[in-house]
């Protein structure tokens, strides 16, 4: 994984951003926080749905399904009674956790999230990946309504009226670096694991897959095993950011596990105005993104729908293949697609590489 | 020299009432280039699709190195070591050059951890050779959804390469290719066949091209077979000049 200077700088700036960020600014370390989670969010949709061609409008379901199954293992852990008695007390029960039980419970608990989440999208990818486009939009998106609506009816997890997460064993500003601090470690994660993913034929395979699907199964590509692979992985991120928001939340209920039409949405949205199918998309997406929103919800509280709407339709319109896409078409040379125009040139080149 | 590495008998399929092959026999022998010519419509393409099991047949039994496989899906037929090449082309139209290459590699010995190797190293060298091989080095880093439609097709057939096949179906390989290049692909053809040990099975509307290339030709007229033989035979029944070749 061998970086050029440019990508240094990128990490270099972020990775001062990302811990200058909090101290200097106390008061918005978990507005930071939810920045990752939203790089993280809008990267992973992109496995599937940028360099791929999936667009999956049902990746937050892992998200909730992770923040749910984190809240039953911390709270039966350690809780004799188990998660059914928790919540059927109705937050009258308010067991104390010792400082170690709690973080050896959200430890196990983030873990269980994760590996459900991955369990519950390779179900998915048994009957979900014999649909293609739209289709495949709307099943996915099917799918996040379905379980979200399952979840209130069983009474185990509170029914429709959720669950109170265990209480943090310090205080609030210990808690709210404690959440960033984890926000930013699996945002960092499963960036650089995604980086390492498309170096490599799985990258390759992806894209080729977008590119045309029935051309890579007719050269012999195993294309449900890298879709499998591909919506796996996001889901098993999925799964351990949805219980690390939770606890951040403290309280959680279908609102707050599935939020369907605000995070479902923008993870894609993000990976659009980033430009999908890029590394960098997404991450530029849920960025300018953010900050958009959280600028026009302290200056102009009222417009801050219709400025998100008004990006979206400026980059659907006119930016298509998203920021990172255009500077792509504009700016070859920074990415590296050479035109060659001398073919004598080129065999000299290989000459001299041999 | 003799063993057959396909083996069709009695294939049919139609496409509702469209009757695309009407009890279809062919041999491809291991190691040879075998031509199939025909009127537009006469069901060529059908038949291929047939043999690289993309869509079902009616009936009949399609054999593959004496292993039936008429009932696998494509990709198992294309990891066997079986892979065609499309009439109306097919690459990976976003993707440079030599990525479309490198993912072109082999899937038969596949295995978990060779969807995770890395990019460089042996696999983009050979890449790079094959360019070179179809005349395409100097496009290596283009897109190649912006090559023109003949060098599209000859990338496509050095991706086909790339994943080194026992046998290869080529629909109409020299269609939209430039006449002072048929000579230079005719050679390329030829030299898959001999140094890389590549069974050839090609579609061809080109006469002169199929006639020099291919060592035992099947014409197809109207969804039947209609005569085979070599070349010269060809050229000389009545049936076929009446059929395809009267019109040339
Ligand atoms: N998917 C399909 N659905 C319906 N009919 C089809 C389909 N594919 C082919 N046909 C019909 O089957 C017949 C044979 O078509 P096929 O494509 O095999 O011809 P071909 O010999 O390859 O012709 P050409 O030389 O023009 O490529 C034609 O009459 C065609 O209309
Ligand atoms: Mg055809």
């Amino acid at each position: 994984m061998s970086m050029n200077k440019k990508t240094m700088f990128t990490y270099g700036g972020l990775a001062l951003f990302g811990i200058l960020g909090p101290m200097l600014f106390p008061q918005y370390t978990l507005s930071i926080a939810y920045l990752w989670m939203m790089v993280l969010m809008a990267s992973t949709w992109d496995t599937l749905g940028g360099q791929m061609g999936y667009n999956s409008l049902g990746n937050i379901t892992f998200f909730g399904v992770g923040m749910y199954v984190s809240a039953i293992v911390q709270i039966s852990f350690f809780y004799d009674g188990g998660v059914g008695e928790y919540t059927s007390a109705m937050g009258s029960i308010k067991p104390e956790f010792t400082a170690a039980e709690y973080f050896w419970g959200l430890g196990l608990g983030i873990l269980a999230a994760g590996i459900v989440g991955l369990a519950l999208s390779l179900v998915f990818s048994s009957f979900m990946f014999g649909l293609r486009g739209p289709y495949f939009a709307i099943g996915s998106l099917g799918l996040a309504i379905a379980v979200a609506e399952v979840t209130i009816t069983i009474d185990y997890v509170g029914g429709a009226s959720g669950i109170s997460m265990p209480l943090f064993p310090g205080d609030i500003e210990f808690r709210s670096t404690f959440f960033y601090i984890l926000c930013f470690a699996f945002t960092i994660v499963s960036h650089f694991l995604l980086r390492w993913l498309y170096s490599t034929q799985f990258g390759l395979a992806a894209n080729a897959i977008r590119d045309d699907e029935d051309k890579a199964e007719a050269m012999g590509i195993p294309t449900l095993a890298y879709k499998r692979i591909g919506w796996a992985i996001a889901a098993f991120f999925m799964g351990c950011i949805g219980a690390v928001a939770g606890n951040m939340a403290g309280f959680i209920d279908k609102e707050v596990a599935y939020p369907i039409p605000t995070f479902g949405i923008f993870m894609v949205a993000m990976a659009l105005l980033g430009g999908k199918g890029t590394l960098w998309g997404p991450v530029l997406g849920a960025i300018i993104f953010h900050v958009v929103k959280e600028a026009t919800w302290t200056y102009l509280l009222n417009l801050q729908w219709v400025a998100l709407g008004l990006i979206l339709i400026i980059n659907i319109v006119y930016f298509q293949q998203g920021i990172m896409g255009w500077l792509k078409t504009k700016y070859p040379e920074l990415f590296g697609i050479v035109v060659d125009t001398s073919n004598i040139a080129d065999d000299d080149e290989k000459e001299v590489a041999r | 020299m003799s063993e057959a590495i396909i083996q069709v008998d009695d294939v049919s399929k139609s496409y509702g009432g469209v009757k695309a092959n009407v009890d279809i026999s062919l041999q491809v022998k291991r190691g040879s280039i075998t031509g199939i010519i025909g009127p537009n419509g006469c069901g060529k393409t059908t038949l291929f699709n047939s043999i690289v099991g993309y869509h079902p047949i009616d009936k009949g039994s399609i054999k593959f190195e004496g292993k039936e496989i008429s009932h696998l899906l494509v990709g198992d037929i294309a990891r066997l070591g079986m892979l065609r090449t499309f009439q109306q082309t097919r690459i990976y139209s976003k993707m440079n050059c030599v990525d479309n290459m490198q993912i072109s590699v082999s899937h038969r010995a596949e295995s978990k951890s060779s969807m995770f190797v890395s990019r460089k190293g042996e696999i983009r060298e050979r890449a790079e050779h094959l360019l070179e091989f179809a005349g395409l080095y100097s496009k290596r880093n283009l897109i190649s959804g912006d090559l023109s439609f003949g060098q599209q097709k000859l990338l496509e057939f050095a991706m086909a390469l790339m994943n080194e096949p026992k046998t290869l179906l080529l629909d109409e390989p020299t269609a939209g290719i430039n006449p002072t290049l048929i000579n230079g692909l005719i050679d390329r053809l030829r030299r898959a066949n001999e140094e890389l040990g590549i069974t050839l099975c090609v579609i061809e509307h080109n006469m002169r091209v199929i006639m020099n290339l291919a060592e035992h030709i099947y014409c197809l007229s109207n969804g039947h077979m209609l005569a085979n033989g070599k070349p010269e035979e060809l050229q000389n029944d009545q049936r076929v000049i009446d059929a395809y070749l009267g019109g040339h």
